[in-house]
């Protein structure tokens, strides 16, 4: 009978496999610390993402403001390693020793009250996780209780972006203002700038998108991930099968970002610093491309796309960096017209099915595990 | 219309129910009663409101003013979802059933349990989800068809499968818009023999067009014109009503 037995069928265990191996392996030993260092700025963005194959993909919910939670989660990584950095020996040739130096510049003699709490790591990690759940919560609540959605909640969220980032800017002296928190050294005493560090925080970097990746992978498999497909479809006969589409909606949103506010924390740590040009519209926008590049329906073609669009992002806005945004352009109404299901969907529209035939024809009997793939009824990527 | 005590065994007492929309009364001042296992169907012209007296009943309109009660309950002041999860059942005019789901997980989605987002979250399909699901596959002809994904089933196995998603939530009141239209001859033999079958126990309200079909199944029936009753009664009564053969039977 129809049972999803198994936490991956075999193309996505292949999916599974493949990514494990080219992100733990293959790319730690093949690049130097430089670009290892570019692959983790990039891979935060699968996070986001990730959150938007649940939220985009699965539940139809367009999001174009995820850059405000990945803002929120890395402003309060940021935050505790600028205190951590304006220590008072590091401090000492500021009027006021012992706050962030943007801080001073802007004449505030004292922390802020809201700053105070970042002194603690714990405080910290629950911040990075529960600001944007909660802000997610606010927004989702407010617009899917009332029934909006579509091309309004993403205009929406573009506002919401738009606003975060007047904001930062605006609130220099709270906020580092344009700059951003730079200048971004240690975490518990542990120097987060050298190439051995790097290493490390890549590494753990990729465990957490794992988790991630099995976190989406599980809700997917849930009752609750058929409910967002069909939600998407038919939204009044879900209402009308009994359910409340507006939690589910809720959910789905929070979910997303979360899973973005981890990736803009990791920027903060990986790159090394959080400025309010990774929050607004444009920022935004491209996480969108990455997960519609890599296909919105596929939780590993979102990483990936996320990997190949910064990459050719670097290496032409490198050489070429008036053409970039063009060709980004271009990329995007190329996968929206011709390639709805982005890469994953090339993947199993034309990869796929000569992988499956070259198995076929090594194999005469087709080996169990084929069998259960059929069986298992798991919607096919 | 103010009514006053209802007699206990109304299962669905409806009055003096309007609605307008910028103005224009869909449904004007509307009072019925369905009783328990009562057979209602409602027919009437283009534009009479019959889909928007189902849209008001299941929460998907809200009333401008009046009351409907199930079971003592006022529907009017409450959610789609509540309203589902009273006992009221909604079929749409159109086949609408989750394409992207195979047969199996649509229905599943309709078995009554888990239905927040935690629940749905550690929803098990178990035995009895599995046995009900079969056990309604069978009913709806679809038994061999649970792996198929919706979107490649024909429009009438669409509205059987539409049929077989309120089969499983179990309503009371079961709500069907038109559910015979755009079936094949075969499929009408076929919808009206699972109709028969499955009305029992249960009160249903039909919207219908098809006169053979309403004379098959109906306890009684009302005509519906410009949002108010024109007539209402057994079929025979409302067959030879002049004002009913007037304004819609007559042509």
């Amino acid at each position: 009978m129809v049972i999803n037995s198994r936490f991956f069928n075999r193309s996505e265990l292949i999916g599974f496999i493949v990514l494990a191996a080219v992100l733990f392996v293959i790319l730690p030993l093949s690049l130097d610390v430089f670009r290892l260092n570019l692959v983790a700025k990039y891979l935060t963005y699968a996070f986001v993402a990730i959150g938007l194959v649940l939220c985009w993909g699965y539940g139809g919910i367009l999001s174009l403001g995820q850059g405000v939670f990945f803002g929120l989660g890395g402003y309060c990584m940021a935050m505790f390693l600028k205190l951590e950095a304006s220590s008072v020996e590091n401090t000492k040739i500021q009027s006021t020793p012992g706050i962030p130096d943007f801080m001073d510049w802007n004449q505030i003699t004292s922390l802020p009250l809201f700053w105070q709490p970042f002194h603690s790591l714990s405080f910290t990690i629950l911040a990075i996780i529960l600001v944007p759940g909660l802000f997610a919560l606010i927004i989702g609540t407010a617009m899917f209780k009332r029934r909006v959605g579509g091309t309004y909640f993403a205009i929406i969220t573009q506002a919401v972006a738009a606003i975060l980032t007047i904001l930062i800017v605006g609130q220099q002296g709270y906020t580092g203002g344009i700059n951003g928190m730079t200048d971004l050294r240690t975490l518990k005493g542990w120097d987060i700038r050298p190439d051995h560090a790097k290493v490390i925080l890549y590494f753990v970097e990729v465990v957490l998108l794992f988790a991630c990746i099995g976190i989406a992978q599980f809700i997917r498999l849930t009752k609750l991930g058929r409910i967002l497909v069909a939600m998407r479809e038919q939204e009044d006969r879900v209402r009308f099968s009994g359910y409340s589409v507006a939690n589910f909606k809720i959910f789905a949103f929070c979910m997303a970002a979360i899973f973005a506010a981890i990736g803009g924390a990791m920027f903060a740590l990986n790159v090394g610093f959080m400025s309010p040009s990774f929050v607004g519209i444009v920022p935004s926008i491209e996480m969108v491309i990455y997960t519609a590049v890599g296909g919105r329906m596929s939780i590993f073609g979102a990483v990936w796309g996320s990997i190949l669009v910064n990459f050719a992002k670097t290496s032409l806005s490198e050489s070429f960096p008036q053409l970039w945004l063009f060709g980004l352009g271009a990329l995007f109404i190329a996968v929206v017209l011709a390639f709805p299901n982005g890469l994953s969907g090339i993947w199993a529209d034309y990869v796929q099915p000569r992988i499956d035939r070259l198995f076929a024809a090594r194999k005469p009997k087709p080996a169990a595990w084929t069998d259960d793939s059929v069986a298992d009824g798991a919607p096919a990527e | 219309m103010l009514v006053g005590h209802q007699p206990k065994d109304f299962l669905l007492a409806v009055s003096g129910l309007t609605v307008s929309f910028d103005g224009f009364k869909a449904v004007n001042d509307l009072s019925f009663y369905v009783e328990e296992n009562e057979i209602r169907v409602i027919i009437g012209p283009n534009g009479a409101g019959k889909t928007t007296v189902l849209d008001l009943i299941c929460g998907k309109t809200k009333a401008t003013s009046g009351s409907i009660q199930f079971r003592g309950k006022e529907l009017t002041k409450m959610k789609e979802n509540e309203i589902v999860q009273t006992g009221v059942g909604r079929k749409f005019q159109t086949p609408s059933v989750f394409e992207d789901l195979t047969v199996f997980e649509n229905l599943e989605i309709s078995f009554p349990r888990g239905r927040t987002v935690f629940g749905s979250l550690t929803f098990q399909r178990d035995q009895p989800v599995k046995q009900r699901v079969e056990e309604v596959a069978e009913m709806i002809f679809l038994k061999d068809k649970l792996d198929t994904y919706a979107s490649e089933l024909s429009h009438g196995q669409k509205q059987w499968l539409e049929i077989g998603m309120l089969l499983i939530q179990d309503p009371d009141l079961l709500m069907l818009d038109e559910p015979v239209a755009g079936m094949s001859v075969s499929e009408r033999a076929k919808t009206a023999e699972l109709l028969n079958r499955i009305i029992k126990n249960r009160s249903v309200l039909v919207i219908e067009h098809d006169m053979k079909f309403v004379e098959d199944i109906a306890h009684k029936v009302t005509v519906l014109h410009q949002g108010q009753i024109l007539s209402e009664g057994t079929m025979e009564k409302v067959k030879n009503d002049p004002k009913v053969i007037e304004v819609y039977l007559g042509h």
